[in-house]
């Protein structure tokens, strides 16, 4: 029989692949919580559990299939079903997975245990980027992917952390608990940091619970696992976890900045100043959609350039960019943008790709109808 | 077993049936077949054996055209970066991969089988509703024309995962998503009339004296997917009749910013969702306890228990469809119900498996190539059953969910899994098809080019997801690529091997070794008392069916 040794050595292989590639950190990470390393035992121990069920069931039917050939004469015999064999092999897997499930149960009750958390983070998906909000603390900014677009093409070489970059990382304290409310502003997302243990789905209308208490220092990186559009690979998470006292100071000059930018509301902007703010708004947030060159991509998506019905209507403009448009894609911005950002980049779509309507839009107009 | 029923006999001799099949009703020769000629012929056939072949010849089409779209799939994945299509095109790739193989190629693979071979396990003239059957089978040419035509349409075809979750699927979608909808209703139609033609078959239409308990196991499987089907397929029917409101006619089903519920479309989706995976395996468990009790010459161990399990399976499926969604925030006592019920699964599938295997112990076993479709069925089968228990365990799901470790997992179910099956019932029963055997030096050579293939693919995605690599992505970070690269590499000799697949059923058509009335020694079936190739009308008179002591 030529056939069993290549069966025989085609499992052997596979066995051999698996555990050199566990070996090999081709594996669930051991993670940096306390429920990571929890979640990654229970990982483990079922694995183990498989590996031994299937030695012993395949080596069973290995043996058969090699001691019970009919080309070595085998004659076949007659008995079939047996109650004391049956018993067994349906009591001793039920046993087996009581064992699993007890500890399951436990780690999963740990995880839902939100409460009491040191520091609440809003974390909204939105296509393709995520938006971060320190709650209470007057912190917020979006995350968008960093890798530029011609390494993706391949017109660079790619860097290392290719795919798994940011412009800005979400910042967080390690050993407080951080808690987590993840919602979404268009579709389904999905934030997943696998060195945290934490995944959770940022569904448009809920409002998720989930937390982390990260032990380690660190750079964690991670991505969108839910399908969420054209630019679903394209929606890194990376987190920084520093000591608390440096989080805190990030945290102030965060503060800082930010009422800096609040300040900026009551004064009237240059058109150049507006201008080259609302290019970076734009390419930031709305060139996903629309594209760097105002061509959108129709029929889901218009175009920005050559549109001239938008041109003409200055005040649906700026509507459409506040509150989004109902049934479609467009999301309201009122709450991930600032009153500045939205008027820099109302003013950038009415004046770039020869759309020169010389149209500005100040801030304070923005901050008049948001109120 | 009840112990009084009599002892049970050989079957009937095999030209005795074939001379009663001809006698009485007249038909001297074995193909007599009245009607239309040429196309209209297939166009308009009642005939389960005609209509089988359509659906056969129909799902392998589709696998080579599902199988195109992996291949591109996979050919962007081969290394990282964007080099030979756009995210946007990926994406509808990935999308009518899914629902090519799904719903085009792997569902109507098995109906196909039905229809060949239900009437003639258990001793019918032919499927209870002939005409509903012919209408069923020519519902998936339209509805698939259909759903490929959507690829050619403005804003291209469907690109939301062949789970289609809102919003993406309805706010988000492209305008071809209605054409979508629509094509998805007809195949829903064509299974649920396919379904109760299956039931009404083996309901009515049993050789005198065959009792439930009498039939094969493939009839016994197809019943109870039969069951599934009607009790789901509206279920798909009525989720995507509401994405059709939500989009066409302003309804918020979905939508949250009109008061609608986009976790209620995943609670729908997988009470539909996870019935259907069964759909398509359980009918694979009754060709595996074919076949493997007629290569080891030895009954199956333990039919009752494989009945019950059978049923059992069935019953869970419909308790665990939110081991889909334990990322979507469901709350803790959901987590816990859908976890156990899921291990719970594990239970009567583990029986199948040890009856095989016990089956297997000391027979008296010869390796034709159904044999080595259905053994390969047996361990990565149960492969593909160990990484669903891993996914069972709710905690450690977070870390494996929508990586390419539930890639694995559920191709591993579905490749080596239902495909293999119905390549081992397409080796299994060709003879009595074509009246020759298939090539077994090329059987061979597919057998092991699609073992190495399907192995070189899908084992890799178990650490690459494991490593951190979500599903669904057209490009990927740098520490994914020795793995992609591999898997690419086996997804194409998968695929090629496919053409020996092809040119194996061409040769065996047109000719080959003859095959008698009973091809397989060991097999035992009411199949193999009719000639090879089975005429046209088969059991016009029903056969006299003895008790077998199962």
């Amino acid at each position: 029989m030529r056939k069993l040794p290549g069966g025989v050595a085609a499992i052997g292989g596979g066995v051999w692949l698996t555990f050199s590639a566990l070996a090999h950190g081709w594996n669930m990470p051991l993670g940096v919580t306390a429920l990571s390393r929890d979640i990654h035992g229970l990982h483990m121990t079922i694995f183990w559990i498989c590996v031994v069920i299937g030695v012993v069931v395949f080596g069973v039917m290995f043996y058969s299939l090699f001691r019970y050939r009919r080309s070595k004469g085998a004659q076949a015999s007659l008995f079939h079903e047996n109650t004391k064999v049956e018993v067994i092999w349906t009591t001793v897997p039920l046993l087996i997975l009581i064992g699993m499930a007890l500890p399951a149960t436990a780690t999963l009750k740990q995880m839902y245990d939100a409460k009491d958390a040191d520091l609440d983070v809003m974390v909204t998906g939105q296509q393709w980027r995520w938006h971060y909000e320190y709650l209470g603390e007057d912190v917020a900014f979006t995350s968008n992917l960093a890798t530029p677009r011609d390494q993706i093409d391949g017109a660079a070489a790619k860097g290392e952390n290719y795919l798994l970059e940011v412009d800005e990382p979400l910042v967080l304290p390690v050993g407080r608990k951080v808690r987590f409310l993840l919602t979404s502003d268009d579709v389904v997302h999905s934030w997943w940091v696998p060195d945290l243990a934490v995944k959770q789905d940022a569904i448009p209308g809920f409002v998720n619970e989930n937390w982390v208490r990260i032990e380690t220092p660190g750079t964690y990186r991670g991505q969108c696992t839910e399908l969420c559009g054209r630019n679903h690979g394209f929606m890194p998470v990376v987190v920084e976890a520093m000591e608390p006292d440096a989080f805190d100071s990030w945290l102030a000059e965060r503060q800082q900045a930010a009422a800096r930018e609040a300040s900026g509301v009551d004064r009237e902007w240059a058109m150049d100043e507006l201008m080259s703010r609302g290019q970076q708004v734009y390419e930031s947030i709305c060139a996903s959609c629309h594209q760097v060159d105002g061509s959108g991509n129709p029929p889901v998506f218009p175009a920005l350039a050559n549109n001239p019905a938008l041109m003409a209507e200055r005040d649906r403009h700026i509507a459409t960019v506040i509150n989004g448009v109902a049934g479609k894609p467009m999301p309201a911005f009122s709450s991930s943008l600032s009153p500045v950002e939205i008027a820099a980049v109302i003013t950038y779509e009415r004046n770039a790709w020869g759309n020169d309507t010389g149209d500005s839009v100040q801030p304070s107009e923005i901050q008049a109808r948001l109120e | 077993m009840a112990p009084k029923l009599p002892p049970r006999l050989p079957p009937q001799h095999p030209l005795e049936q074939a001379g009663e099949a001809a006698g009485p009703a007249g038909h001297a020769e074995a193909g007599y077949h009245h009607g239309p000629k040429g196309l209209l012929r297939w166009l308009l056939t009642t005939n389960h054996k005609e209509i089988g072949t359509l659906y056969l010849i129909f799902s392998l089409s589709m696998f080579f055209i599902g199988g195109i779209f992996a291949l591109v799939v996979r050919a962007e994945l081969f290394q990282p970066g964007l080099q030979l299509v756009q995210p946007e095109f990926f994406n509808q790739m990935t999308t009518m991969h899914g629902l090519i193989m799904v719903f085009g190629a792997v569902m109507p693979g098995f109906v196909g089988l039905a229809n060949w071979m239900i009437p003639l396990q258990i001793g019918a003239p032919d499927m209870a509703l002939p005409r509903l059957n012919n209408f069923s089978f020519w519902l998936l040419p339209v509805a698939f024309t259909l759903l490929l035509s959507t690829l050619l349409m403005p804003g291209g075809g469907p690109n939301f995962g062949w789970t289609f979750y809102a919003p993406l699927s309805t706010t988000y979608s492209p305008p071809s998503t209605t054409f979508f909808i629509l094509s998805l209703h007809m195949a829903g139609i064509s299974s649920i009339l396919g379904a109760i033609n299956i039931i009404a078959t083996i309901l009515n239409l049993r050789a005198p004296g065959m009792r439930m308990m009498d039939m094969p196991l493939f009839v016994w499987t197809w019943l109870i997917t039969a069951f599934l089907l009607i009790a789901v397929m509206p279920v798909l029917a009525g989720v995507i009749t509401m994405m059709l409101l939500d989009i066409n006619f302003g309804t918020s089903f979905f939508n949250a910013a009109g008061g609608g519920d986009p976790v209620m479309f995943q609670h729908i989706f997988w009470f539909f969702g996870h019935p259907e995976v069964y759909i398509m395996i359980l009918p694979a468990f009754g060709i595996v306890s074919a076949i493997i009790p007629t290569f080891a010459r030895k009954r199956l161990f333990g039919y009752a228990s494989m009945v019950y399990a059978t049923s059992s399976i069935a019953i869970l499926s419909f308790l665990v469809w939110a081991h889909h969604m334990f990322a979507v925030g469901l709350p803790l006592v959901a987590e816990l119900f859908f976890m156990y019920t899921t291990m719970l699964i594990a239970v009567p599938t583990g029986v199948k498996v040890f009856n095989w295997i016990a089956t297997l112990f000391q027979g008296s076993i010869s390796f034709e190539t159904p044999m080595l479709f259905a053994l390969a069925f047996v361990v990565l089968f149960s492969i593909g059953g160990f990484s669903g228990l891993m996914l069972a365990i709710a905690p450690a799901d977070f870390q494996y969910h929508d990586t390419y470790f539930v890639v694995a997992h559920f191709h591993y179910v579905l490749v080596p899994g239902a495909v293999f099956a119905i390549m081992a019932a397409v080796y299994y029963w060709l003879p009595k098809w074509t009246g020759h055997y298939p090539n077994e030096r090329l059987g061979r050579w597919h057998f092991w080019t699609s073992v190495v293939g399907v192995n070189l693919t899908f084992f890799p995605m178990h650490f690459s997801g494991l490593a951190g690599m979500p599903r669904r992505i057209p490009d990927y970070a740098l520490q994914f690529a020795d793995f992609n690269m591999a898997s690419s590499i086996g997804a194409l000799l998968f695929g090629t091997s496919q053409l020996l697949f092809v040119w194996m059923i061409i040769k065996c058509v047109r000719g080959g070794e003859k095959a008698p009335a009973k091809a397989w020694d060991g097999a035992e079936d009411l199949e193999w008392t009719v000639p090879s190739p089975a005429p046209l009308h088969t059991f016009e008179t029903p056969p006299r069916f003895q008790h077998q002591e199962h």
